[in-house]
């Protein structure tokens, strides 16, 4: 009996044991044969990508310089070479990562590193002196930090633990540009910290970490959110002790408009933080009241704050002399609508307009010299391929499995979006104009981080929503 | 989790919300490119504009196939530098292209061709994108006849005043020079500081150098030479004749008035007969029958000849002209004043050229124009300049006989120093007084063509500021002209 019994549990204590071994093997050949076909996809349009990135960064040399510099172009592949390692990467990490993301970004930022080095060569920089060379340092540690993100962060229910931390890591990074040593201010804005000679902007990080707080707390406390307080009009209103966090979100976009002078970066928090309230409480109320205490700090801001008042005169009379020519009037605001209106439809072709003669021509008003060398075919293609990547980041959202991972999504792409808006209305005249960097494109080490950090992110998240279905069925 | 899948409504309306962003930014994009474009770019403070003509090869200016402005390729931030090869000579038909104090003369008026940006050479533009070749300006080939200008600018001597001369049958002006003048190579200088210095050297100086005067600045009193069109439109009007007899004293008091008004002589006309003739009081060029000629035909049959022969209205040459003017509404003293071109009558050199251009052509006026043709980098003629008819104001007939008069005012009249041998040349003096010390600031002119059968020229001539006569001094300068043209 015992050696029977014995035997008898021997061999179901086996069978269990084959069993396990076909299911890890078969999630093995599962992991290796299908995901092969997103990769596949990505690895052409990456190759179509670096096409285009490559043959901008020649066209640039040949029509402003009309020679070759294979120094610069080494760089650039270089920096191809890391995307590519990147897309290897994904393979191992993330084998069902969005195919899209990643070519998008590749061409953004090609076409930015281009534009910037165009911009240098008018300039007459060479070297550790051009922006272009910088930017493309930059966007190589930018990879890398995406690189680490994704190998370190498997799964992104990892940062719902984090979320206290990311909030108080997001105010430690706006408030950081205030510290007496280290803060430093460019343009007016008091946005940068400063270490030596190396500036850093830490606003461009506090979004990411942000939008982790925002989604670690909507799903969690969105219950209360949402379903108690008073019906009013039609709409029921949170109650007064729900309103905590809307108010502390208010006062730091208000501390950062008055303070920082910076109301772009204002403008992107709050925006972030309603549009994450909303999906999360489906409360219009929330919106109508955030968007209610925006518009008053706003209205009083730009009757008090003499930037912001000039910001709003550029906006709705630039071609007054007046304005034009008062200090913080419309003169870039009006020089880039002349460099948009020489691209016209056909454009002035890379390295052949004047972009160089707008201030800030390789960050804020980036827009407008890829408008003026690139022509309205090239706005409408950027503008088509930030919308490319807004929707994969909605598209996490829409087919998510677990609502922080859906918020998280949704949250990251829209303030891609946002900022898109904010920085090319501005310059376009839709808004008022305010000083953001155009993601992937404009110049600037801190808003290359961030923003690879975010396709990092991205992609983890997209990994997951096609992972999760798999495992539920084979479990 | 209760929202778990009804989050999906709210992200849809997110997505549209973000939809209708980017769509703003689409459309204003749009905007700013397709419908402001062309505001923006003229927009005076829009610097790319400026750069780019300078930074295109802009096409040279040419008189006779030999440029007179050119393009020439430099190592700074405009490349080229834009040199005129004889700058006074031509000043005042190329103008001055600079970089900031705007463009002037035919670099001004035809800066569209020269700098490549006209429409017609939308297609080359284009092209130059694709190929990222530098796009090129269009040649324009000139009217000007360089023997006709040399001798034009050597006549005037040192003397301010303007010569300008007309081939009547087209309309083509063949010599424009305006002295004083300047040298627009230091106005198309790359080094803005110097060029600012040279412009307001320029500006300051009280001759206006500047100034083109056969075409625009404070136009000048015609003084006698108004007799013509006042003449012609006697004739043409059908209520004179050139026999019409007109009361002859040596001195008229005005009606209303107690200004009285002489003859140049100080007596009456053609020796003190009781009556003159038209014939006689246009070849003698009296004020009084002129007066009273005016007072019968009446200010508006001379307003209708005025407008005719272009008295109101500016022209493009390409450059655009001051209107000359012939009052309105005048008392009948100014009326008579007027009639031999006092009061307020105000003409450009080249109105006056316009009218005896006219009366040479068989009442005829063609449209004067400065180009011959433009030519593209490839050798195209893009725009054919055909002559074109500006206005028939007179008849043949009174066009053959005002021919007879200004022969008869050449070859036995007050404009006797305009005769060459063997030629049939016609003309009219005048010697207009500007206020003040009569006899020393006068504008002297003469008018005229050449040979009366087959006219080949037609020439107004100023000479400002200074005493004499019309006759003794304009005369001469135009003569030299008509002969520097049909010599050749």
């Amino acid at each position: 009996m015992p050696a029977n019994g014995k035997s008898n549990t021997m061999s179901v204590s086996s069978s269990n044991l084959a069993n396990e071994r076909t299911t890890f093997t078969d999630a093995i050949r599962l992991k290796l044969r299908v995901p092969a076909r997103l990769r596949n996809r990505e690895l052409v349009l990456l190759l179509f990508a670096f096409v285009i990135t490559t043959g901008a960064m020649a066209l640039v040399q040949l029509g402003a310089i009309g020679v070759l510099d294979t120094g610069v172009l080494l760089l650039s592949g270089v920096l191809s070479a890391l995307i590519l390692g990147v897309h290897v990467c994904l393979r191992f990490v993330a084998s069902e990562a969005d195919p899209f993301i990643l070519p998008t970004v590749t061409v953004l930022n090609g076409l930015g590193i281009a534009m910037i080095y165009r911009i240098d060569l008018a300039n007459g920089l060479f070297g550790w002196e051009a922006a272009g060379v910088r930017q493309i340092a930059w966007t190589g540690l930018a990879i890398l930090i995406a690189l680490g993100v994704l190998l370190t962060i498997r799964n992104h229910r990892v940062l719902l633990r984090y979320r206290f931390v990311s909030m108080f890591g997001g105010i430690v990074l706006l408030l950081l540009p205030m510290l007496p040593v280290i803060g430093h201010s460019e343009f007016g804005a008091q946005l940068w910290i400063k270490v030596g000679s190396f500036t850093f902007q830490p606003g461009e990080l506090a979004k990411i970490a942000l939008a982790i707080f925002f989604a670690g707390y909507l799903v969690e406390s969105r219950d209360s959110l949402s379903m108690v307080g008073k019906k009013f009009l039609g709409m029921r209103f949170p109650r007064v002790r729900d309103l905590g966090p809307i108010l502390v979100i208010w006062a730091a976009s208000l501390a950062v408009l008055i303070f920082q002078r910076d109301l772009g970066t204002s403008l992107l928090y709050f925006g972030l933080f309603l549009v994450m309230i909303y999906v999360a409480t489906a409360r219009l109320s929330w919106v109508i009241l955030g968007l209610a205490l925006f518009l008053a700090g706003a209205v009083v801001a730009s009757q008090t704050l003499s930037y912001v008042t000039g910001r709003f005169n550029g906006w709705l009379d630039p071609f007054n002399p007046d304005v034009y020519e008062s200090i913080g009037g419309s003169y870039q605001l009006v020089q880039g609508l002349f460099g948009l209106a020489n691209g016209g439809l056909i454009c002035t072709g890379l390295g052949q307009g004047r972009p160089d003669l707008v201030p800030l021509a390789q960050s804020d008003y980036i827009i407008a010299s890829l408008g003026e060398e690139l022509g309205l075919a090239g706005l409408f293609a950027i503008l088509a391929l930030y919308l490319l990547l807004v929707s994969r980041g909605f598209r996490i959202g829409f087919a998510g499995q677990d609502d922080f991972g859906r918020l998280l999504g949704v949250g990251l792409a829209f303030v891609v979006a946002l900022q898109v808006f904010i920085v090319i209305g501005g310059v376009t005249r839709v808004i008022p104009l305010t000083g953001l960097t155009t993601p992937f494109l404009a110049a600037g080490g801190s808003s290359l981080i961030a923003n690879w950090i975010i396709v990092a992110l991205l992609l983890r998240l997209s990994d997951t929503i096609r992972h999760q279905p798999r495992l539920v069925v084979e479990r | 989790m209760n929202a778990a899948g009804g989050m999906n409504k709210e992200l849809k309306r997110v997505s549209m919300v973000v939809l209708l962003m980017f769509v703003a930014l689409f459309s204003s994009g749009t905007f700013i490119t397709v419908f402001q474009a062309d505001n923006l770019n003229a927009d005076g403070r829009n610097v790319r504009t400026l750069y780019k003509s300078f930074s295109a090869e802009r096409g040279p200016l040419l008189v006779d196939g030999a440029p007179v402005a050119v393009s020439t390729p430099v190592n700074d931030n405009f490349k080229f530098q834009r040199v005129y090869t004889n700058p006074e000579l031509y000043s005042a038909v190329t103008g001055y292209f600079s970089l900031n104090q705007g463009n002037t003369g035919v670099e001004g008026a035809l800066n569209d061709y020269l700098s490549g940006t006209a429409d017609s050479q939308f297609l080359d533009q284009l092209n130059s994108v694709f190929t990222g070749q530098s796009p090129k300006g269009a040649a324009v080939e000139l009217t000007i006849d360089p023997v006709a200008q040399q001798a034009a600018w050597d006549a005037l001597g040192d003397q301010g005043g303007a010569v300008i001369a007309l081939n009547p049958k087209t309309g083509a002006i063949l010599a424009m020079v305006s002295k004083p003048t300047y040298d627009p190579n230091l106005l198309a200088s790359h080094d803005t500081g110097s060029v600012i210095d040279a412009y307001n050297q320029l500006l300051a100086d009280e001759s206006d150098p500047l100034i083109n005067r056969t075409i625009a600045g404070d136009l000048y009193h015609p003084g006698s030479v108004f007799k013509l069109l006042v003449t012609a439109a006697a004739l043409d009007s059908g209520q004179f004749t050139t026999e019409s007899t007109f009361a002859n004293p040596s001195r008229l008091q005005l009606p209303q008035s107690d200004v009285t008004i002489s003859n140049a002589t100080e007596g009456a006309c053609a020796g003190g007969a009781e009556t003159v003739t038209l014939t006689e009081a246009l070849r003698l060029s009296c004020n009084i029958p002129f007066a009273e000629l005016g007072a019968a035909l009446g200010e508006n049959v001379i307003a209708e000849y005025a407008d005719g022969f272009g008295f109101g209205h500016r022209l493009d040459v390409p450059m655009r002209t001051t209107a000359s003017i012939y009052p309105e509404n005048m008392d009948p003293a100014q009326l008579m004043l007027s009639s031999f071109g006092q009061y307020d009558v105000r003409a450009t050199p080249l109105q006056i050229a316009m009218v005896t251009a006219g009366i040479a052509n068989g009442g005829t006026v063609m449209q004067p124009t400065l180009i011959d043709s433009v030519i593209a980098p490839n050798l195209t003629v893009l725009e054919p300049f055909q002559p074109e008819v500006f206005s028939e104001p007179i008849s043949e007939q009174t066009a053959a006989t005002m021919v007879q008069l200004m022969v008869n005012n050449v070859s036995n009249g007050v404009a006797g120093s305009a005769r060459i041998n063997g030629v049939e040349v016609g003309g009219k003096t005048g010697t207009a007084e500007s206020g003040g010390n009569d006899n020393i600031n006068r504008t002297l002119w003469f008018t005229g063509f050449a040979p009366a059968n087959d006219p080949q020229i037609a020439i107004a001539v100023v000479v400002e500021n200074r005493p004499g006569l019309g006759g003794s001094v304009a005369a001469p300068i135009a003569k030299k002209v008509i002969e520097a043209v049909l010599n050749k």
